[in-house]
């Protein structure tokens, strides 16, 4: 059932890895905003043109579409200025469209104090996949830059700590959740056997941890007395 | 919330207690009288397979000693690429995928998926079907908490909790199979609705349920949260701030323990929370203890919740009435031509979404619960986000643990109550 999608205009593998028909992207958008989103007047009024579309989805929830090269000061202003305030970010997650369409990376914040939503979308081209990290703003972001990394490719620049996280360190298949890799993966079953088999025990460590796990230091040999007495106790 | 009544001192001071209570053996430094011998930091491997991980969650700690002074965690083992089988799946297909993740509590996560797609669909659901999700939303958020209760119990040395919760718990995996026939994959919700109504008698036998369980509670409190050893196991271990706790993106008890009153059942409603009345407990302090206490006081909330809608439980259908959306009857699609034909396009075909995106979270028992939908038009989403509430609570251990004893760093583990299926899922 899974590999065979019952419609649609992908269908199995073939379809997949040919790359799907492109769907429409403003056909994929929601509606225009009619109403306005205070945090997004905000916005518009300081960044100007940093801000490309704002719409609505679902009936209520606003989306804001960014110039990606500006993300961090956009962000930044909404979570520290006053009027803002949007200390908890929720969540980062990314969407590929295939079809050769820019991956979106999602931001999604709430405001404690003002008890206001607001969905933050960047759109990065295939040729270009660097954003730079909002770690610095909300720790959260740590793991969850690290989560779109691993899965989409998406490179968080100013990141401390970038690397796989949910696949293993030394996964060489790509990235899992873009639209151009298979199902089963891309390695034959018998690959995928092997290289699981051909694991070395240092491949499970990262290379801080080998550090810790040194070879231990050599102890000064003790003086030749008390070493001969505990030899006897023994 | 409770106030703490009972203060023991057991801070690792040199001095007793002012009150005269409980108190360690100072730790004084031992004089060596061999100052040449070499002091190395250790590297310990925790997990994956180990009970006290609380899933296949992998630890590297760096220990000086028993201190642990950094700690890696390493997530991934039970990694099953739900979100990436989600792409292949028609809309009511994703719904059995949800409560593998949350196996402890996967009522919740059924709801939640088809609350997201139902709002990218604009789909009211009935009267009945918003009561009934309640009602299984808060026994699952007891349900998962008495698994927290008696696997930290064991945790940290008491063996007795742990027999009282999983009792209880038997009871509520009794009500699932009465239910829907499975004990944990329970997959009870379809895309503008239930998968069924509730059985004949099973109201009832809820009701009976929420009825006794005060008297466990009651009991495992009476052995925990005075209990000197535990105490000294939890208060001041692993301690967070307010604000800490809100920039690491700590939900649901663990946020609340330190302080932060963001519960979503208050600040976005959904299905009338509104209109319930019940507490949301908070704490202070921040510390093990503090969560253990905000638990337990959910625990008597959500009671509170789900005997206030047994009283409410309206009659009517469970299912919206749009043969776009919902299965007719079987014996419709045996009489009804229209009807079989309906069936016939549902099975075939699935439900259409339309384009467009939506995120939609409710207060898991774990924490905030994202699910981040996208559609194309079609039958099958575009991409299915879970913003697991764990995944974010346990990317804090590290902080949470640095500069603590190696016992304390698996108390602290148990205290931000993981499940692993949805952390890798």
């Amino acid at each position: 059932m899974a590999d065979s999608p019952s419609s649609g205009p992908a269908s199995g593998f073939d379809a997949v890895e040919a790359g799907l028909v492109a769907p429409d992207l403003p056909a994929l958008r929601g509606e225009a905003a009619t109403s306005s989103h205070p945090s997004v007047e905000a916005l518009r009024a300081r960044f100007g043109d940093a801000v490309l579309h704002h719409e609505i989805c679902s009936g209520d929830q606003h989306v804001v579409y960014v110039e990606p090269s500006q993300n961090f000061e956009i962000l930044s202003f909404l979570k520290d200025d006053e009027s803002q305030h949007y200390e908890f970010l929720s969540d980062v997650t990314a969407v590929d469209f295939g079809g050769g369409h820019p991956i979106q990376v999602v931001y999604q914040l709430w405001s404690l104090v003002h008890k206001r939503q607001l969905r933050v979308k960047c759109e990065l081209p295939l040729s270009g996949l660097k954003i730079r990290s909002v770690e610095p703003l909300w720790k959260t972001a740590d793991w969850l830059e690290r989560e779109v990394f691993d899965l989409f490719g998406v490179e968080f620049e100013g990141h401390p700590d970038l690397r796989r996280i949910l696949m293993p360190d030394n996964y060489a298949e790509g990235h899992p959740l873009r639209k151009d890799f298979p199902l089963r993966g891309r390695f034959s079953r018998a690959e995928q056997t092997r290289r699981a088999l051909s694991h070395n025990v240092e491949d499970f460590y990262i290379s801080a941890e080998m550090e810790i796990g040194r070879e231990p230091q050599v102890i000064p040999p003790a003086s030749e007395g008390s070493a001969g007495a505990f030899e006897e106790e023994r | 919330m409770a106030t703490r009544t009972v203060e023991f001192n057991v801070s690792r001071a040199p001095e007793l207690g002012a009150s005269g209570g409980l108190s360690q053996a100072p730790l004084l430094p031992i004089e060596s009288p061999e100052p040449s011998l070499g002091s190395e930091h250790m590297l310990l491997n925790v997990g994956p397979q180990h009970p006290a991980t609380h899933g296949v969650l992998r630890l590297v700690c760096e220990l000086d000693g028993e201190t642990v002074m950094k700690v890696i965690p390493h997530i991934g083992y039970l990694h099953s690429g739900f979100e990436k089988l989600g792409e292949y799946r028609s809309w009511n297909q994703i719904v059995p995928l949800t409560d593998r993740m949350d196996y402890l509590a996967p009522l919740i996560y059924n709801c939640a998926y088809v609350m997201s797609v139902e709002k990218l669909m604009g789909i009211e659901v009935t009267e009945r079907c918003k009561v009934v999700r309640v009602i299984l939303m808060e026994l699952d958020r007891i349900f998962g908490h008495l698994l927290w209760l008696g696997t930290t119990a064991i945790d940290v040395g008491a063996f007795t909790p742990f027999l009282y919760a999983f009792q209880e718990r038997e009871k509520i995996y009794k009500l699932h199979e009465a239910l829907t026939g499975a004990r944990i994959t329970t997959s009870a919700t379809r895309v503008g609705g239930m998968m069924a109504d509730l059985p004949e008698g099973w109201a009832e036998a809820c009701r009976r349920f929420v009825d006794e369980l005060p008297r466990t509670v009651d009991e495992v409190e009476y052995l925990l949260t005075t209990n000197a050893i535990h105490l000294g196991r939890a208060q001041d271990i692993g301690v967070i701030s307010a604000e800490d706790a809100i920039n690491y993106g700590f939900t649901g008890p663990n946020l609340r323990a330190s302080g932060v009153p963001y519960d979503i059942r208050k600040d976005r409603p959904y299905y009338d929370y509104e209109t319930y009345d019940f507490e949301v407990p908070v704490g202070e302090h921040g510390d093990c203890y503090d969560r253990y206490l905000v638990r337990m006081d959910e625990i008597r909330q959500s009671i509170g919740i789900i005997k206030q809608a047994l009283d409410r439980l309206p009659g009517g259908p469970i299912n919206v009435e749009d043969p776009r959306i919902s299965l007719p009857s079987k014996t419709d699609c045996m009489s009804d031509m229209e009807s079989m034909i309906h069936h016939f396009k549902l099975i075939t075909e699935g439900i259409h979404a339309p384009a467009g995106d939506s995120w939609l979270s409710v207060e898991a028992s774990k924490g905030e619960l994202g699910m981040y939908v996208v559609s194309d038009g079609g039958t099958k989403p575009v991409r299915w986000r879970v913003r697991p509430p764990s995944f974010v609570n346990i990317s804090v251990l590290p902080k949470l643990a640095e500069g603590h004893l190696m016992s304390d760093l698996i108390m602290i583990n148990a205290s931000l109550d993981i499940v692993l299926g949805e952390i890798d899922r």
